[in-house]
């Protein structure tokens, strides 16, 4: 038992040791590292796929030790965790020792001052009084105790700069407040994204079904979201003549709280940086692409318009890609249905540009809208069970002969083509679409109070210097009086010494006029 | 006057600093070279101006220092670094008004920002230590960043991305910039602090390493936290700009791992068994990584902050 408990103390002095605390910081930066040269999937999913597959048994090594989840990973969990528990350990002694600080009195003056790193003496024809006296006058705001010593020395001990202690544990408190928000943030929180046209497309924060993607905290299960809906009425951008963009806007209107009952809608111009923060959430412009618009006539007579989203493939042009797809219409027997319907796939260039009969966009803005497209008719797969992406058709499905291609064309705004059973395909342009994404991290504005108590408590200990005063007067012969003056910063020399200089000198050179 | 004729002449007076820090760094290296090595205290005692650095006051004592011939090169060197850095500002608010922004959107422009706040400090620093010689260490690393920003890194003058249209532009990009800037200078202190104390007759004209351990101590200090008050505005930018405050997003990891590695610093300083070389080493690892997190995470690795618009179209 004895033995157990010897343990206990030994493993937690040494935890709690300044030299552990050292190693723990090394390790903590040691271990961030990998995050940054190493793709990671909370960051990008994708490109971890792509870097295990290129680098073999060494890409699945570093998959098993979790070194693509570094800010999740038990080593980098347990290095943080051991920090926090020996920065409790080691604040709870020294605010203890804050606390009895706060009331004790300077220590008593040395005997030997020549010792200490600054020092000097005079000698004066000032009684050790007057001299004490001078001196407490001097040391206005310092926290003094004054003394007689035998044979009428005199002296009188001062210090100041406690602040710099506050303020250290103020720091120290407020990383640990900051990083237990933190926490709680990431367990409370959730972020959702969506895509939604733009041309009074609507989003309702109702469930998370209504997301893309979604991804909850580990205390969020999704079924109490905060109620709001929005609706996007319209977007905006502005490029500059080399293709970047200047501006981004969508003009939104939104409802929470009451206005949902009321139905009433409020306008918003939502912007990057600019969120909309309502009912508890933060609803981001994340991005846009295109949506182009197909109206398919069948032999029937009948027309279908398609409006599904593309999604850009370059960033900067905005060339994008997509399938478009169509079931015929009034076709009730599925096997049949199943034969026939279509899909539209390609690529779309809101600026088209032709080489030859390759078209490219050239401007990300849809100032003359084509498309190169292939259109394929027959079993999209939609039955199959498999998971169906919007953006592709299932070349499973082409590969099998049940999918095939029955016209390829590029076509500009307004343009058609006729398939051989008679269907026109025609493109009639473009609309925009918003990617949004909503916010919801309860804590956050806890970890800006702690941050702004990080820095305030930072600024005062790391300006703040600890140091200490002592004066000795001693009568020395023929009633002249010998004074000393020694000095001694805490907690780092580097700067007391202007300061000593000027306070010395105060204290000895106004002796000689008294 | 046309806005393409200010970028014009801010380019201009870009690279009339850049030159003229070139020779001022050389005459700095000349002192360096030709000056005898002096004591440490005999220096600071020119410097501190009749008081003694240990705080030893002794009334009455007067000294007048003979200025040789390396100091004055010194000297000149020094005149030549003001007028540099007055140039380099005049450069930073020429392109300001060409823009019509602030001058810190890309990489070009930050260097530049970073590399005045070093010479800034550095001239503040040496008026407080006695170090002016050590003035050619300092400007050679500035002259080499400087010299990749306006050719390499270099950018047209062009309105900056609806992403980085925010006045958090203007606090986060200039506090991280200056705070790097500054811990330019500890870095270097701490490199020669390590050779100085390695103790090779090589190194014996450098200053006391007592002196430069303080002149690091006393920038890492000023800069540390303006440093972490440029990550938290950072943060409250990210939450405004890409929908959350902290994502491990690489730039936001460097700075995360660079912040860690001074408060190692500062701790360590504090640490019996760490001070001195250990501390001078870590000081050093924490400049490695900040031009590290310039260079590195902007221009090879893909994350939020590539705004470097280096290659843009
Ligand atoms: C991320 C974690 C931490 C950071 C960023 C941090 C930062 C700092 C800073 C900037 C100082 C001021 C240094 C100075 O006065 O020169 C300081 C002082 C101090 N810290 Fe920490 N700290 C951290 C964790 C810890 C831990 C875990 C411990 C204890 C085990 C600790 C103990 C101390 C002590 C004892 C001081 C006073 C040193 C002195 O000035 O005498 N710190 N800390």
């Amino acid at each position: 038992m004895r033995a157990v408990l010897a343990f206990l103390r030994n493993t937690w002095r040494g935890l709690t040791a300044m030299r552990t605390a050292l190693t723990l910081l090394f390790l903590l930066a040691l271990g961030a590292m990998p995050g940054a040269l190493l793709p990671q999937r909370s960051l990008n999913p994708r490109s971890v796929d792509e870097y295990i597959a290129d680098n073999g048994w060494w890409g699945r090594f570093l998959d098993d030790l979790q070194f693509y989840d570094v800010y999740a990973s038990i080593w980098f969990s347990s290095i943080y965790v051991l920090l926090f528990v020996s920065l409790v350990g080691c604040l709870l002694p020294r605010t203890w020792e804050y606390f009895k600080q706060m009331r004790a009195k300077p220590v008593l003056t040395p005997r030997n001052l020549a010792r200490m790193p600054h020092h000097a003496t005079a000698e004066t024809t000032a009684s050790p009084q007057a001299v004490i006296e001078h001196a407490e006058r001097r040391l206005k705001g310092w926290r003094k105790v004054t003394a007689e010593e035998e044979d009428g020395v005199r002296t009188i001990s001062a210090e100041r700069g406690y602040l710099r202690e506050t303020g250290n544990l103020v720091f120290h408190f407020s990383l640990l407040g900051l990083l237990i928000a933190f926490a709680l943030g990431k367990m409370l929180g959730y972020e959702g994204q969506v895509i939604v046209q733009a041309n009074g497309g609507q989003f309702c924060n109702s469930g998370v079904y209504n997301y893309d993607t979604f991804r909850p905290g580990l205390r969020v299960d999704g079924t109490q979201l905060n109620q709001f809906c929005v609706r996007v009425d319209d977007f905006d951008a502005a490029y500059l003549h080399s293709g970047q963009a200047e501006s981004f806007r969508a003009d939104i209107q939104y409802q929470s709280g009451a206005d949902l009952e009321t139905g009433t809608w409020r306008p918003y111009p939502l912007e990057v940086n600019s969120p909309l923060r309502t009912a508890g959430d933060r609803v981001y412009l994340l991005g846009h692409g295109y949506t182009p618009l197909f109206t398919v006539t069948f032999p029937n007579g009948q027309t279908r318009t398609g409006t599904t989203q593309w999604r850009p493939v370059n960033e900067v042009t905005l060339a994008s890609e997509g399938a478009t797809k169509f079931d015929p219409p009034d076709v009730p027997d599925a096997e049949q249905r199943r034969k026939s319907q279509l899909a539209i796939t390609g690529l779309l260039a809101p600026t088209a540009v032709f080489r030859g009969e390759l078209l490219d966009s050239g401007f990300p803005a849809a100032n003359d809208p084509a498309v190169a497209i292939d259109v394929y008719r027959g079993d999209l797969g939609t039955d199959s069970g498999r998971g169906q992406s919007i953006f592709s058709i299932d070349q499973k499905m082409v590969a099998d002969g049940k999918l095939a291609k029955v016209a390829r064309e590029n076509l500009r705004q307004g343009e058609q083509l006729t398939l051989d059973d008679g269907t026109v395909i025609r493109f009639d342009g473009v609309r925009d679409w918003v990617s949004l994404q909503v916010s919801h991290d309860p804590t956050q504005v806890w970890v800006l109070l702690f941050s702004v108590l990080v820095i305030l408590g930072l600024g005062v200990s790391l300006s703040i210097k600890r140091r200490r005063v002592w004066v000795r007067a001693a009568p020395g012969g023929d009633g002249r009086t010998v004074v000393e003056v020694g000095g001694l910063a805490r907690t780092d020399q580097a700067g007391y010494g202007e300061e000593f200089t000027s306070v010395s000198r105060d204290l000895l050179a106004h002796e000689e006029e008294s | 006057m046309p806005t393409a004729t200010l970028a014009t002449y801010s380019d201009w007076t870009y690279g009339a600093a850049v030159a003229i820090y070139f020779f001022a760094a050389v005459l700095y290296l000349c002192e360096a070279a030709f000056a005898r090595p002096v004591k440490a205290r005999e220096l600071e005692f020119v410097a501190a101006g009749g008081t003694q650095a240990d705080g030893t006051w002794t009334p009455g004592r007067v000294t007048k220092p003979e200025v040789s011939r390396a100091e004055r090169l010194g000297g000149m060197g020094a005149a030549l670094t003001v007028l540099g850095a007055a140039l380099q500002l005049g450069s930073l608010v020429l392109r300001g008004l060409a823009t019509e922004r602030a001058p810190w959107g890309n990489m070009y422009e930050y260097g530049s920002l970073l590399t005045l706040a070093a010479v800034v400090t550095w001239l503040v620093l040496s008026r407080m230590f006695p170090v002016r010689r050590l003035g050619g260490f300092v400007l050679v690393p500035i002259v080499i960043l400087m010299f990749l920003g306006g050719t390499v890194l270099y950018a047209d003058a062009a309105p900056v991305q609806p992403a980085l249209q925010s006045y958090w532009l203007v606090v986060h990009v200039s506090v991280i910039s200056v705070s790097s800037g500054v811990l330019l200078v500890p870095g270097v202190a701490s490199v020669l602090y390590l050779l100085k104390s390695s103790g090779r007759a090589r190194f014996r004209k450098l200053p006391d390493s007592d002196v430069l351990d303080r002149l690091a101590y006393r920038s890492t200090v000023f800069a540390f936290p303006l440093f972490t008050i440029g990550i938290i505005c950072g943060a409250i930018w990210a939450e405004a700009a890409w929908g959350r405050f902290w994502g491990w997003d690489p730039k936001e990891t460097v700075a995360f791992v660079s912040w860690v590695v001074y408060a190692a610093y500062l701790h360590a300083r504090a640490t019996a068994g760490w001070r001195g070389r250990p501390a001078a080493w870590i000081n050093s690892l924490g400049f490695v990584l900040t031009v590290f997190n310039l260079f590195f995470i902007n221009l090879v690795t893909t994350g939020l902050h590539s705004y470097a618009g280096v290659g843009s179209p």
